[in-house]
């Protein structure tokens, strides 16, 4: 067997703050293979990202390599101990995008803004090949063709900001491969982007792999995405690796409790809740929601001038059975957002009817709206954006009450208290300010603000976006719960087919302002119908490593479409 | 798209000239009486007495007697064929008398802003870098004391120390022997020599501002991902540096001229009047305190035009640099 | 698949515990932490800038002394002295050498005064003299905040025929250390008036231009634009200028600090403006609306707390700005007239390089100004470090 390209060794990095070194990475060892894929998997603050960065030695400031090594084995070489160098000096550079290529997560940010793409790429090849400005320039135009950006030879002098997120990446990917590495790193390479595109992404790195046998250290906390790519895992949790081996093998028989864990909140995640609580057959509809128009108009200079529009929502109707959940499922940009929040008038709509019991929401005026909105209640995507962080638990709760005149005095905080413990939060911490709760903690408040007035309907948009997988079921298990206990019908927005499938008895697949499709989940998730939603559902990664390779991917082109 | 942008911008430049020439207009206007009124009290201290027909005669000669938007549109539309009015006080057209002030005023104002950048920029960077190193302490330290120190009493320190210590005048901007000299090489060298001290009392605070401002750009640049990413390409830390945060960070470092030459102007006056320098400063105030009000007007419309236009040059340099801006 | 109800509640790990990326500060106590209201968590962080602490006791000091201005300057600062003219400081001594041997007392050592019999110059020498000083002793006559009539002095010569000069005499005689006393209090509420002015003016522009958006915002932005582009010197000269030098002290007070008002106001609106366009479009604040919350509440309850801190941070350093201008004009003779006595005033008779190359402690308001002005950033720059605890 060939030795390892890269071998972490017991390695040890801490973070010398004021109160002293404290560790991130307890002695964690891993070996990167030629033309293989390791995933390092873990949620976050578990080191994955220190990791990726020590291998350049790159630490960030504050940390130190307190032990370990990692020694790196090139093809025609021999081994280089890479914590040895000196960070700054010559052969640690000569490696850095030479030798071993990274990508990082955030292809918004990861590109200087005031430099054109090409000039950025051509300044990699130049720093490690001997070649003339020209010379580069054609490879890096090379590059970008193999990184399937259309028209290359424009794209060279554009700035990243002209282009979108998939094409950024792509962008960075042409750049880390533009020495032909002998390892690519990549930090969460594709989190921040569309499913759909995720996929495309991770096709290419697949292809580019097989085409230049790199090996690849991929850094995930998505299990979905571990299944699609890694030949080997490597499960971190709080600085310390905690199992690792084959990708199967991690699978089918995952031994550390934490790995279980992260397998079976994805896993619950693959099919309805058992818990669920479907609505009666003859339920009548609560709401009705008939060709509804929003446009955004950018306006301008000093006469206010409309220069642009946007329409975000473009004809979309639909209807919400009593104790019903439908789901509103889409991509970033598709106006899933807007229509929850036209809804609840956040937003006023431009055109088309929001009937509400009888009531249309478009036209209503603000007594209408008053009453309405202690019926119709939303909870928000971020629950750190979303409370006031100047205000105790108890006023955030208490607020709608008051302003309502609903309740006041012991009484007030009585209702307060319990609606606490409805949501699975001990009351004694009511006079707590938010910055005191963790992220679930903070989103089980804003679900008890939700119901405080005792609502029937409720938008959640993206309740569990912001969440870790294992805090998600955790959170979607309460409005389940709620659902069955209060009759209450949801409108349910995220971009996440599987917590759709898991809470929605009924899917909208939103695209470019259009409801494209719409339907029972289960239907439309084992036979869609519109190409997008074929194309949003074979790009969603299959947590199952075994099932890699067995679904045709489709791809949707709305100008061929 | 970029020559839309600074076409636009200096279209854009039409109503805020109109705007400073009826501020300035009102300004002058807003004393209680006018230039007559302060003459015949001059006239009055020395027992002479002018009767109510030379008084009427003298208002209409000057245009006093005219309502007010008459007079502005008199002066403005002289103002755009290069007349700025007559001097009541030095009876002399004011234009003779403020060109070359003016100019000396802009040399001021720009070489100041050249010092301010080149002292600034450098030493912002090295603070962002080395943050919290001695140097770094000392440096703010200084900009702290730099903000904190008025222009005027620099100024007098500095004089004061010239004086006690080397026995030497350091006001003006050149020697007797040049004074009303013509302009020659040996008289721009003597100005030279004089230039350093207003140069450095007028530029301490902008520079302390700067190196604030370039130290707290820099420091938000130095963590982006991008930086990250150049690293990770295997550029040495200088080339990185230079190439990429200070290179963003420089953007609103641009910007700073549109409120650091108000600024410079604005300290021009105070600084040249404790100098005694021959720049717009102390005929202005002089002209100010006369009810002068032409040579007030046409000395607080350029030097308010000059301000202008530099925030037009920061605007156009910016949309150079930063391709961002472009788009918005 | 179990029972929902079963697995919320069975969510420990995270339950009672701080998120482990919490930014906050450290020091505190986790219980102590949670329940930390903004101000608290202001103050934590605020304890941490020690320079930005050193400006708030020195700002608290000068304060206090143009409270009790009156009571703290020995002598009456518009006194004239013929025989003190350009008296020297005298340093304050405090340990005694008498015959009964080390006595703890305060005094400062009499100077007398020479002229130069061929160059009529004057100097002053020690005559070898002790005056002394106590606390609490008898002065020149005044009435405290124009209310009582008292002779009282914080500290004053044993004998009150005797003179001393803690900061020198200016040509006049006129004690200095009264003066500066006297000018801190003008420069210095000058700052705080100018500041309460700005402030009206800049939330409500500010706040108008925020929250309404659309055309308003558009006219107050040019406005608030073309402002800032003027150069405020030559505008408040010709604006001073106006002034009557006739005018009663309080009348020019008060258009003086409306004159320099005219500069603070804008970046008040400016930030007052970014806080609200930022915010109005925040979770929180589209949650307070859907509560049923009116536009009166959340603006007051709900948008007004998060921005007061930052507005008394911007506040904070738009004092010095003020005081700043205040010197300036008053220093080129636009400002303030004599017989009023301010920073500027006093800094007024050091114009002349004669005056100062004879009697350097002229500068010594300068030291005021420089200190008040440091004292005021430091602060200023703490407070907003220390204003949103809650941002990352």
């Amino acid at each position: 067997m060939t030795p390892p390209i890269i071998s972490v060794q017991d390695l040890n990095v801490g973070f010398s703050l004021r109160q002293g070194v404290v560790d991130v990475l307890h002695g964690i060892s891993f070996d990167l293979h030629r033309g293989k894929t390791t995933c390092i998997v873990g949620e976050s603050g578990s080191g994955k990202s220190v990791t990726a960065r020590t291998i350049l030695n790159m630490v960030p400031r504050p940390g130190v390599i307190n032990g370990g090594r990692i020694e790196f084995t090139p093809k025609d070489g021999d081994t280089v101990c890479l914590t040895e160098l000196d960070p700054r000096g010559k052969e640690i550079r000569a490696i850095r995008g030479g030798r071993i290529g990274m990508i990082f997560q955030e292809p918004m940010s990861s590109l200087s803004p005031v430099h054109t793409i090409g000039s950025q790429i051509i300044e990699a090849i130049r720093l490690h090949r001997d070649v003339s400005k020209k010379e580069a320039r054609e490879m890096a135009r090379d590059l970008l063709a193999q990184v399937e950006i259309p028209t290359p030879d424009k794209a060279l002098d554009r700035y990243p900001f002209e282009f979108s997120g998939g094409m950024r990446q792509r962008a960075m990917i042409a750049m880390a491969l533009s020495c032909r590495p002998d390892v690519l790193i990549a930090d969460e390479p594709t989190t921040a982007l569309d499913v759909t595109t995720q996929a495309e992404i991770l096709d290419l790195m697949r292809n580019l792999q097989r085409d230049l046998g790199t090996a690849i250290m991929f850094i995930t906390h998505d299990m979905g995405v571990v299944a699609e790519i890694a030949d080997e895992v490597v499960v971190m949790e709080k600085g310390h690796v905690v199992e690792q081996g084959d990708v199967h093998q991690i699978f089918d028989t995952p031994r550390h409790p934490y790995t279980q864990k992260l397998l079976g909140a994805v896993k619950r995640l693959e099919e309805p809740a058992a818990a669920k609580v479907r609505p009666p057959a003859d339920a009548g509809p609560i709401l009705t929601v008939d060709d509804l128009h929003l446009h955004f108009e950018k306006r301008e200079g000093f006469f206010q001038r409309v220069t642009d529009v946007t329409k975000a929502v473009d004809g979309v109707s639909f209807t919400l059975k009593q104790g019903e959940a439908l789901g509103i499922v889409g991509e970033s940009g598709s106006g899933k957002t807007t229509v929850g929040r036209c809804i609840a008038r956040v937003y006023d709509p431009n055109a088309g009817l929001i009937d509400y019991r009888g009531r249309d929401l478009v036209k209503a005026g603000p007594e209408v709206l008053r009453d309405t909105r202690r019926e119709v209640r939303m909870i928000f995507q971020d629950p750190f954006a979303s409370l006031n962080p100047r205000m105790t638990v108890q006023q955030i709760i208490a607020e709608p009450l008051v302003v309502n005149g609903i309740a006041k005095g012991q009484e007030l905080e009585d209702r307060v208290a319990h609606l606490l413990r409805e949501v699975g939060l001990d009351p004694a911490m009511m006079e707590r300010y938010p910055h005191a709760f963790s992220g679930g903690q903070r989103q089980r408040i804003v679900v008890a603000r939700a119901i405080a007035l005792e609502p029937k309907l409720v938008i959640a948009d993206e309740p569990t976006s912001a969440l870790d997988v294992s805090i998600r079921t955790q959170v979607l298990d309460l409005l389940l719960k709620l659902q069955a206990e209060r009759g209450l019908s949801f409108i349910f927005i995220s971009h996440d087919m599987a917590v759709i499938r898991y809470f929605c008895d009924r899917v909208a697949v939103m695209y470019q302002g259009r409801i494209v499709e719409i339907g029972e989940t289960e239907q439309i998730i084992t036979d869609p119908q519109h190409p997008y939603t074929k194309a949003l559902l074979s790009s969603v990664p299959l947590p199952d490593p075994k099932l890699r390779g067995t679904r045709a991917r489709h791809r949707y082109r709305p100008e061929v479409a | 798209m970029i020559w839309r942008y600074i076409l636009k911008r200096i279209l854009w430049m039409v109503p805020f000239l109109f705007a400073v020439s009826v501020v300035a207009f009102l300004l002058i206007q807003a004393p209680p009486g006018d230039y007559l009124t302060t003459y015949i009290a001059k006239l009055g201290e020395s027992n002479e007495v002018l009767d109510q027909a030379s008084v009427d005669n003298l208002r209409a000669r000057f245009g006093l007697d005219q309502p007010l938007y008459v007079q502005y549109f008199k002066w403005v539309s002289n103002l755009v064929q290069g007349d700025f009015g007559m001097s009541f006080e030095w009876r002399q057209p004011v234009s003779d008398l403020v060109w070359e002030r003016m100019g000396l005023t802009m040399m001021l104002s720009f070489s100041t802003l050249l010092f301010t950048w080149a002292v600034a920029l450098p030493i912002g960077i090295f603070s962002a870098v080395r943050k919290y190193s001695i140097g770094d302490y000392v440096v703010t330290t200084l900009g702290f004391i730099g903000l904190a120190t008025p222009n005027f009493l620099l100024a007098l320190v500095l004089m004061y120390i010239g004086v006690v210590h080397f026995g030497a005048d350091v006001g003006g901007l050149f020697s007797s022997e040049y004074q009303n000299a013509p302009w020659s090489w040996a008289k721009f060298v003597d100005l030279m020599k004089h230039l350093w001290l207003p140069v450095v009392v007028l530029g301490t605070g902008a520079t302390a501002s700067l190196i604030r401002v370039m130290r707290a750009n820099l420091l938000d640049e130095l963590h982006k991902p991008y930086v990250d990413t150049a690293r990770a390409k295997g550029l040495s830390e200088f080339a990185l540096l230079m190439k990429y945060p200070v290179r963003v960070a420089l953007n609103p470092f641009i910007s700073t001229i549109g409120w650091v030459l108000p600024n410079l102007v604005s300290g021009a006056v105070v600084t040249a009047i404790v100098l005694s320098l021959p720049t717009a400063g102390p005929l202005m105030l002089q002209a100010l305190l006369s009810q002068d009000m032409y040579l007030a007007g046409a000395f607080v419309l350029l030097l308010s035009s000059l301000t202008v236009i530099g925030m037009l040059i920061s605007d156009i340099l910016l949309v150079l640099l930063d391709p961002r801006v472009r788009y918005d | 698949m179990t029972n929902p109800a079963e697995t919320t509640s069975g969510e420990t790990p995270e339950t009672n515990a701080l998120p482990a990326d919490s930014h906050l500060p450290v020091d505190a106590q986790p219980d102590k932490l949670a329940v930390a209201s903004q101000w608290q968590l202001t103050w934590w962080a605020f304890r941490k800038h020690k320079l930005a602490q050193l400006g708030l006791w020195i700002i608290g000091l000068l304060y206090l002394l143009s409270i009790f201005a009156e009571f703290v300057a020995p002598d009456d600062p518009t006194k004239q002295n013929r025989r003190a003219v350009f008296h020297p400081p005298q340093m304050i001594h405090f340990v005694d050498r008498t015959e009964d041997g080390l006595r703890l007392r305060p005094y400062v050592y009499e100077m007398d005064r020479q002229r130069d019999p061929d160059t009529l110059a004057i100097s002053y020498t020690p005559s070898g003299e002790k005056i002394y000083l106590r606390l609490f002793g008898r002065g020149a006559e005044y009435k405290f905040w124009g209310l009582w009539e008292t002779d009282i002095h914080l500290f004053a010569t044993v004998n009150p025929r005797d003179k001393f000069f803690l900061f020198g005499a200016d040509r006049l005689g006129r004690d200095m250390f009264s003066r500066v006393m006297y000018g801190t209090r003008i420069s210095m509420s000058i700052g705080l008036v100018g500041v309460a002015i700005s402030l009206v003016l800049g939330i409500t522009l500010g706040g108008i231009s925020g929250y309404y958006g659309g055309r308003i915002d558009a006219v107050i932005q040019r406005l608030i634009e073309f402002v800032l582009s003027l150069p405020t010197i030559p505008i408040w000269l010709a604006l001073a200028a106006a002034l009557p030098p006739s005018w009663p002290i309080y009348q020019q007070y008060f258009v003086i600090t409306l004159i320099v008002s005219l500069v603070g106001w804008t970046e008040l609106g400016r930030v007052v403006r970014g806080r609200f366009l930022a915010m109005k479009n925040d979770d929180f604040v589209i949650a307070a609306r859907l509560d049923g919350a009116s536009e009166r509440r959340i603006i007051f309850r709900h948008m007004l707390p998060s921005l007061t801190s930052h507005i008394i941070a911007s506040l904070t350093l738009a004092i010095p700005l003020m005081i700043l201008a205040e010197t300036g004009l008053s220093f080129l003779g636009l400002g303030l007239q004599p017989p009023a006595i301010s920073w500027g005033v006093l800094l007024k008779e050091a114009q002349n390089i004669l005056s100062i190359s004879q009697a350097p402690w002229l500068f010594i308001p300068g030291g005021f100004v420089v200190i008040a002005v440091l004292a005021f950033n430091f602060l200023g720059d703490g407070m907003r470090d220390a204003a949103d605890p809650y941002s990352h």
